[in-house]
């Protein structure tokens, strides 16, 4: 079942997420340039890694489906990429935020990291309108699969590319750990964990809800006898996903 | 003392200033949060009235409450 450890996993990201927010405000000194504004790193930098690794995990999901044909696989594709997409806007809001007090600017377009990870963003942001587009539930989620799976793709390249580029005005967090001392690498190492303990609980959350939805169905289809035909379905962007295979295997 | 040398020396924003953007940024932390919440609390109250009717349908009786819950609703209610 999905929501198999769900309770204890719960707790567990809470009390990472209060030892990661003590940590921040109490622990990690004031950094020498920035000061206080540098605070906003320890969420916003783990926000933007795991909304990329998101993207990347949703991939690998997608060529298991693909493999495998088994529905559940494209139903944590999507829930992963949905929400990565979530993830992908508290970054984006929370760098933009930072931005301000820095730099004094919302948004600078001369900046390749942001604007390659605006880019990453509205890429992403096509594949719920992809999914809804296609009616026949077995083409959207080959189709999305696809996609989900180049995409993917797309995302280290353009993580490597944006290094390899010349301009580093975008201070460097990830790959410059070394350079911090050891409590700031010690917060933001524990806001990480946090920030990942929560993506993993939302999306556990996530699928445990939609299992329960198609189990509830289910239910209705063989009480009242109404049959489980696309045009039945209604057109939507959520997998359909067989009660018996989704509750096969947690996350 | 060095410390706070370097801190006076250092473009640092100050406390006053930088702690509004601070803060707006895990604000918007919580109301992702919060949202996200709010939007699995209306799917439950949505697959709980679907169970309900699906109860109704199948014909079976509805459960009991719990004698816990029973107890604060009749101590809720007036005489």
């Amino acid at each position: 079942m999905y929501g198999k450890g769900l309770r204890s996993l719960s707790i567990v990201t809470v009390a990472a997420m209060a030892l990661a927010l003590s940590l921040v405000f109490f622990y990690a000194p004031l950094e020498a340039e920035q000061g206080f504004l540098q605070k906003i790193f320890y969420i916003h930098v783990p926000l933007a890694i795991i909304a990329l690794c998101g993207f990347v995990v949703g991939a690998l999901f997608a060529i298991a489906h693909l493999r495998t044909r088994d529905s559940s696989w494209d139903m944590r594709s999507y829930v992963t990429i949905h929400m990565s997409l979530i993830f992908a806007v508290g970054a984006l809001i929370t760098g933009s935020i930072w931005a301000k007090g820095s730099w004094g600017h919302w948004w600078v377009w001369n900046e390749p990291t942001l604007v390659s990870f605006l880019i990453v963003f509205l890429l992403y942001a096509t594949y719920q309108p992809l999914r809804f587009a296609i009616e026949d539930p077995e083409r959207q989620s080959r189709y999305a699969s696809v996609f989900a799976i180049t995409a993917g793709a797309f995302v280290p390249m353009n993580f490597i590319a944006v290094r390899l580029s010349t301009a580093y005005l975008h201070p460097r967090v990830l790959g410059g750990t070394s350079n911090l001392p050891g409590s700031m690498r010690l917060t933001f190492m524990v806001s990480l964990a946090a920030v990942t303990l929560l993506f993993v609980t939302m999306c556990k959350y996530e699928l445990t809800a939609k299992h329960t939805r198609a189990q509830v169905r289910a239910l209705r289809r063989r009480l009242v006898g109404e049959d489980g035909s696309p045009a039945r379905r209604g057109r939507t962007a959520v997998p359909a996903v067989g009660t018996q295979a989704a509750g096969r295997s947690g996350l | 003392m060095s410390a706070v040398l370097v801190l006076a020396e250092v473009p640092a924003l100050p406390l006053n200033e930088a702690g509004k953007y601070v803060a707006a940024a895990y604000i918007v932390l919580v109301i992702i949060i919060l949202i996200y919440v709010s939007i699995m609390a209306i799917r439950l109250s949505r697959i709980e009235r679907e169970l309900g009717e699906l109860l109704e349908l199948s014909g079976a009786p509805k459960p009991e409450p719990e004698p816990a819950a029973l107890a604060a609703h009749q101590e809720s209610t007036p005489a």
